[in-house]
């Protein structure tokens, strides 16, 4: 096992359980992160607002996380521009197509106990497994 | 905005930063950690494996507190039932996020906070899922929202 950090894993997945949790019990909302960016474009009145917030939200937590530890998070990438535009093309409209993506389907779907869900993360999680695979280790 | 407009706005931006700092703290904001747990057939790295199984414990909770209500607090109601068929669309859309998911190692949530860390990457990557996004909606027939 390489790299494992368990405590930050299950404290950072808790908050993003209680996140999405009090979504569901305030909001009744689903804290599905591609299904909350698609249907902006889909002009339903009293709909936007909360969407835009969440949004908002999402790109402000790690500057609290900051303000709090004093360290702002460090992430290392590393494709050039080609695969950076291939792999959001694919991530935006997979997403979009498949109806959700690790929030929506993973975590609000799975714990609903969501068949598509279900099928739908296990078969993205192979898929990336398959495609970390070919990258990494080759076909041979 | 309308006040229950903008009560249920507040929350979403609480929550939105609550799951934000969840993608931090587990470091799923990080592509490099997502690739590594991807990698399970090399230095194959657990970690988010945990952040989902806790992350879903929650939400499992929750989905059982919101059986005992009549409605949200700050809305009229929770969401409709999962559908429940399996199709082509489904498949197909999981398969294309998976690939694009291994190449890069950023999901919508982790993509979008990112943006807070002055990445042109991360920048580069939002904008190219945003057109995806589109381009689905451009093409697709229209369907029902899960």
């Amino acid at each position: 096992m390489h790299n494992f950090t368990p405590i930050p894993a299950i404290i950072g997945g808790a908050m993003i359980g209680f996140a999405a949790a009090m979504m569901l019990i305030i909001n009744g909302k689903i804290a599905g992160i591609s299904g909350i960016i698609g249907s902006l474009s889909k002009p339903v009145k009293g709909d936007r607002g909360w969407r835009i917030a969440f949004i908002a939200g999402l790109v402000a937590g790690p500057l609290v996380v900051q303000v709090l530890t004093g360290q702002l998070a460090a992430i290392t990438i590393e494709n050039d521009v080609p695969s950076l535009i291939t792999g959001g093309l694919l991530v935006g409209f997979g997403t979009r197509l498949g109806s959700g993506c690790t929030s929506g389907h993973g975590v609000c779907g799975i714990s609903r106990w969501s068949t598509r869900s279900i099928v739908a993360t296990l078969i993205f999680m192979l898929a990336g497994v398959a495609t970390v695979y070919i990258i990494r280790h080759g076909l041979a | 905005m309308v006040w229950p407009e903008m009560r249920q706005s507040m929350v979403a931006f609480i929550a939105g930063i609550i799951f934000s700092a969840g993608l931090t703290i587990s470091r799923m904001i990080d592509p490099a950690k997502v690739l590594g747990f991807l990698d399970v057939f090399g230095q194959w790295d657990a970690s988010l494996a945990l952040v989902m199984a806790s992350a879903l414990l929650v939400m499992a909770i929750a989905w059982r507190l919101a059986v005992q209500r009549n409605q949200p607090v700050f809305a009229e109601n929770f969401p409709a039932p999962a559908k429940r068929n399996i199709d082509a669309r489904l498949v197909g859309g999981a398969i294309l996020f998976g690939v694009g998911w291994g190449l890069i190692g950023l999901c919508p949530g982790p993509a979008i906070s990112g943006l807070a860390l002055g990445r042109w990457e991360v920048v580069i990557f939002v904008i190219a899922m945003l057109v995806g996004m589109a381009l689905h909606q451009f093409t697709a027939s229209p369907k029902p929202r899960t």
